[in-house]
Formats: C-alpha cells, structure tokens, sequence
C-alpha cells in the first residue's frame, strides 16, 4: 500500500483516533495501540498542562504514537490561535487539529473562521488540519492559505451515521491537491471502508470506539476495514453499470 | 420576541391539562420520534409516561453515551457568602432566618481553594445569596482572580445581575452562569419570594437572555422541585431552554434537578417528586434534548447518585459544603441545606470508573476566554 505522508512526514496507518468519549483512559490506550494508529488527537482542555502526569498523555506515551492537538472549544479564529500556541509551547508540536465550532448545538465548524485561522497559524510554522463542512470551495481556498490536508466531515460529529457527504467528499477528493482526512460521523468500519474506497487518504474515528462495547475490539476492526477499502482502492475498482451492455449497438455503422 | 412574550402567551393550568390528558398513544409517539417536539416532551413528563420509564432509560443512556461518552465531570461549589436580603420561605439564608451571616475575605477564600484543590478538583462553582451593598460585580471580580489560577473552569451561581455585569464578569474569567427560575409560576412565585430583590419574577425570568447576550459561554437552568407541580414547572423549563438555544445559539447549556432539602428555620412544601419521577424527568429531558448537560448535586443521596451515572447525567458535584468556608475556614457555620450524599471526591469519582465511566476533572482550559 502507498504511504501516507502529511506535510513531509510519512504514516504507515491510515487511521486516525480520537481520545475523547472513552470509559477510562486504559480503555483509551488499549484501543489505541489495537489500532496501529500513528496519530491521535487530543482535546487541549481535557490536558491538564500543568502537571507532568496527565492522564490523558500518560497512557499515549508511546514511541509511534504522534500527538495531533486539537482546539475544541474555541469559538473564532482568535481563540484556536491563541490555544494552538499554548498546546504548542507545552506538547512541543507544530501540529494542529484546527476546530472552531462556535454552535455548541452540532458542533458545526465555522468555515469563515477557520479559513482565517489557518492562513495565520500557517504564517505562524503550524501545520494545521482543519476541521470542516464537506465544501468543495472551502478545501480549495484552505489549500490556497497553505493548510496541510483538509478534514471534511462525513455527517455530524458523533452521530454515527456515515458518509451522509459522500457527494461532496468525491468532488473533494477529486480536487485536492493535499490530503482529505474523513473526519466525524464514521460510524461503523463499513463506513471507514467506504470514505477509503472513494479514495480519502485518512480517516478520524472517536466515538464509534470509544463507546463501542469492546473499544479496542472494535478498534481493530477499524484498522482492517481501512486497510482493506484503500487496498480496494489501490487495486482500482471495477466501474458500477447500470443497465447490460446493449445487444444491438447504435453506433455499429460507423465502424 | 423576547421569552418573557412567550411566556405570557401561555397559560399555567391549560399547560398542565394537556400534560396530565397525554396518553400511552402520545407516548409511544414521543418515543419512536426522531426529532422530538415540546409536545413530545410534555407526553414523556406525563402520567401516562410512567409504565415507559426503563424504555426511556435506556433510550437515555444510549442517547447520552453517543454525545458524551462514557464520562462523568466533576466539580465543586464554594460558598462566597451566607448574606442575603431576599426573603424565600424555603431557604436557610433567607432574610428573615436569625443565623450568623459570612462573606469570605480574600484570604479565606484562599484557605478554601488550598483544601479543594487537594481533592483533585479542576472545575469550581461559586455560590452566594444576594447581598448586593457586599457582594456585587467588583467582589465577585476579586474571588475570581484569586481563584483563576488555581481552576481550569469556573462557574457562578449568584444573585441575578445586569448584561454588563455579566460581560465584566466574562471578561474576568466566568465561564457558566447558573440562574434556575426557582419556579414558573408568577403566582406562587411571589408567595415563596415575598421580599427583596428576588420578588421581581420577570427580572429573573429574563435573567438568562442577559446572561446569554454577554457572551457567557454556558447557562444552567433549572427550577426548584418541590415549590409546584413538578411536571408543569418542567415543561415551562423546556420551553425556556428551547427558546434560549434558539436565540443563543452558540451558547451551552446545562440543567440541574435541585430537589428541597431541609434548612435551618424553614419549612418544606408539600409538592415533593419521588426517585422515580426525578429519573422520569431526567430521561424525558435526555430524549427532548440530546446535547442539554445534565447536573446531579449532592442534595441526591448515595443509592440515588449511585444509579443515575448511567441515565442521563453528565456533571456530578461531590464533598459539598454548602456554607461560606465550609471546607476549612469555618467548617461549623450554617449551611443553606443539608447535603445527601457526604462521600468524598475520591470515592465519588471510584465510583464512577466502577460503572465503566472516566471521571473528568478538567474539559476546559483558561485559554479559551
């Protein structure tokens, strides 16, 4: 299979997990490490920076594991800036998860903030991956600021329900210059399947883990399922017809 | 439209019939739903919602594991202050209760934090009556900035303030703002608040659209139950929270199912909600809204706040004192009610990871004010 490479650096995994949700922090790491990821992303909030035995970052302490700070809970570009240099300076990584969803509701990501955001903590030496609606034009203009890859969401975040996007992720994926990372709503490895199968480089799974019955179980499954739908990928994919192949052809005469 | 036209336009006891007239049919339309209405909720609030209650249980839990997680927050209230000039027949610090008044000093406050911070605590909320000549903006903005940097979250819970009060006090590092109608109904209202500032129904009842035009990140609402009948007070509720999302739409939200509790020098209404219904309206606010933050306080007791982890909650506050320096400076002072479950934080939060749940001392981070 091709490697991954994000902004020079290169992933075996293709699978990204989140750290949130999760019964206990042991549960966490078990699935983690069930799941070969090499990058996981961690809520700046729930770390507490000022203690050198977080929990949280105690059970990632891992040599393969790549920490991808996230700034969940800013509302505008001025917070998740003003956060990412605080996670910065104290987890020592340039790398960001850019969130800003000012709608506590749906977490829906605030595309003209983020867009502001990314161009200023890219002039700032991050290597930023933002969080954002499935928009064809917001991964163009993000690519134009210097964004790393984009992470267009495949339905709500943490509801489960797959690739609801799915029109817009192929218009996407067809566009992008950087690395489409499938990010919310993967509910099932099925749906981790399918984003690879269209041909997403990554994808970002939390809640369909961690609240799954045997996390680090279902963890492995994710792992499998996106290896497989890029193995299929790679392998190129035979094309859907509708109809049979006519039996009298219309266009015979020219021959 | 402001809330308050909304809430003239309806009326208490038509509100109440239609809730007590659901029937099983409204339920089970409410719960196979999959977007639920007002209406939806004041069938699941109901009398006829009861033989559905571990359906809605476990709706509930399933509903609040795929928002939340296995996790339960963890906080802590501190009392400023015992000072009050409102009258309100159900409380030990009302006006009129003959005990020793308390307003921590800079230095009290202090000695309070030192204590529950050795219990683990990240995120604080801070309590008073209303005491507006001692305890107004500027002493509030003191407390907060000898407490700031010791909690990564701090909430309120004070006397009702104007808009600009509140963006001072966002300014100043407050996160949540907690201001529960006590009850919603105009009449009794004014009985059980007799006196004082507190009288003013619509001043309260507006309270949350000025908390939510500062800025504030999070409003918690509630109402007192045991002060009317808890089924319509709480459906007024869901409308006022309805309203608030709808307006606020970038603001959180948090309920909280303060039950009365016995006080020093006070009596306590009749209209009680038993175990059963509080898990009822907890359930029933869990299936109206998914993403709503669910607060159960030490007023509960253990067996209570042993089970409930599953059903809804989100936040869970533990070792409560509920008087002004209560954890150290004066741990003999009055206290505004007698607390439940007196099980330390340590226990508390064992006892969540025992019911596969991550106890969570810190989701916020003063980087984001």
């Amino acid at each position: 299979m091709d490697k991954l490479i994000i902004a020079n650096k290169e992933f075996q995994s293709r699978l990204f997990l989140g750290t949130g949700k999760f019964g206990s922090t042991k549960l966490m790491e078990q699935a983690v490490l069930a799941s070969d990821s090499e990058l996981v992303t961690v809520a700046l909030k729930r770390i507490d920076l000022e203690t050198d035995t977080d929990a949280l970052l105690t059970h990632l302490n891992h040599s393969h594991i790549n920490l991808l700070p996230n700034t969940s809970g800013a509302r505008n570009a001025k917070e998740a800036v003003f956060a990412a240099q605080l996670s910065r300076e104290a987890l020592e990584t340039n790398w960001l998860k850019l969130e800003i969803h000012p709608d506590p509701k749906y977490l829906m990501p605030d595309p003209i903030e983020t867009l502001k955001a990314t161009e200023e903590l890219v002039k700032l030496g991050f290597i930023v991956l933002p969080y954002i609606h499935a928009d064809p034009v917001l991964c163009k203009r993000l690519e134009e600021v210097g964004t790393a890859a984009v992470m267009p969401l495949g339905s709500p975040i943490g509801t489960n329900k797959g690739l609801r996007t799915i029109d817009f992720l192929e218009i996407i994926i067809e566009q992008s210059k950087v690395p489409v990372i499938v990010d919310a709503g993967i509910g099932a490895p099925s749906d981790a399947a399918k984003a690879m199968e269209l041909g997403a480089d990554a994808v970002l799974v939390n809640t369909a883990i961690a609240v799954a019955g045997n996390p680090a179980e279902m963890a492995k499954a994710f792992k499998i399922a996106v290896e497989a739908g890029r193995m299929g990928y790679e392998a190129k994919l035979g094309g859907i017809k509708n109809n049979a192949s006519a039996s009298s052809p219309l266009i015979s005469f020219l021959d | 439209m402001s809330f308050k036209e909304i809430y003239d336009s309806q009326n208490w006891e038509e509100a109440k019939a239609t809730i007590y007239n659901k029937t099983s049919l409204d339920v089970e339309k409410a719960l196979s739903a999959k977007r639920r209405t007002l209406e939806d909720f004041k069938a699941l609030i109901s009398p006829a919602a009861a033989p559905y209650l571990e359906q809605m249980a476990q709706l509930s839990h399933q509903l609040t594991q795929k928002r939340f997680g296995k996790t339960i927050q963890l906080f802590v209230p501190m009392y400023l202050s015992n000072e009050c000039n409102n009258i309100c027949t159900y409380c030990g610090f009302s006006f009129d209760n003959k005990i020793k008044r308390k307003t921590l000093s800079a230095d009290e406050i202090l000695r309070e934090i030192t204590k529950i911070k050795k219990s683990g605590f990240n995120h604080i909320l801070l309590v008073t009556g209303e005491a507006n000549h001692t305890v107004h903006v500027d002493y509030f903005k003191n407390a907060i900035e000898i407490i700031k940097p010791h909690f990564a979250n701090i909430s309120i819970e004070v006397q009702p303030l104007d808009q600009n009060e509140y963006e001072e006090l966002q300014q100043s590092g407050v996160y949540a703002v907690l201001v529960y109608q006590e009850t919603y109904h105009q009449d009794k209202y004014k009985e059980y608040h007799p006196k004082g500032k507190k009288s003013n129904f619509y001043y309260r009842i507006e309270t949350p659209e000025r908390i939510g035009n500062a800025g504030i990140h999070k409003i918690g609402l509630g109402v007192l139950l045991g002060l009317e009948d808890w089924r319509t007070d709480s459906f007024f509720c869901a409308l006022h929270l309805d309203y608030l999302q709808k307006t606020y739409w970038q603001t959180k939200y948090s309920l909280s199912f303060p039950r009365i509790r016995p006080a020093e020098g006070i009596v306590v209404p009749e209209k009680t909600i038993t175990d059963r219904e509080l898990v009822q309206l907890i359930c029933a606010y869990r299936l109206f809204n998914e993403d709503v933050e669910i607060s159960v306080s030490t007023r509960e007791s253990e067996i209570f706040r042993n089970n409930i982890i599953k059903l809804g909650v989100t936040s869970m506050s533990a070792e409560s004192k509920t008087n002004p320096g209560g954890y150290s400076v004066e741990p003999e002072s009055l206290e505004q009610f007698e607390i439940s479950d007196e099980r330390s934080a340590e226990q508390i939060a064992t006892l969540i990871s025992d019911n596969n749940y991550e106890p969570v001392w810190k989701d916020w981070d003063k980087s984001f004010q």
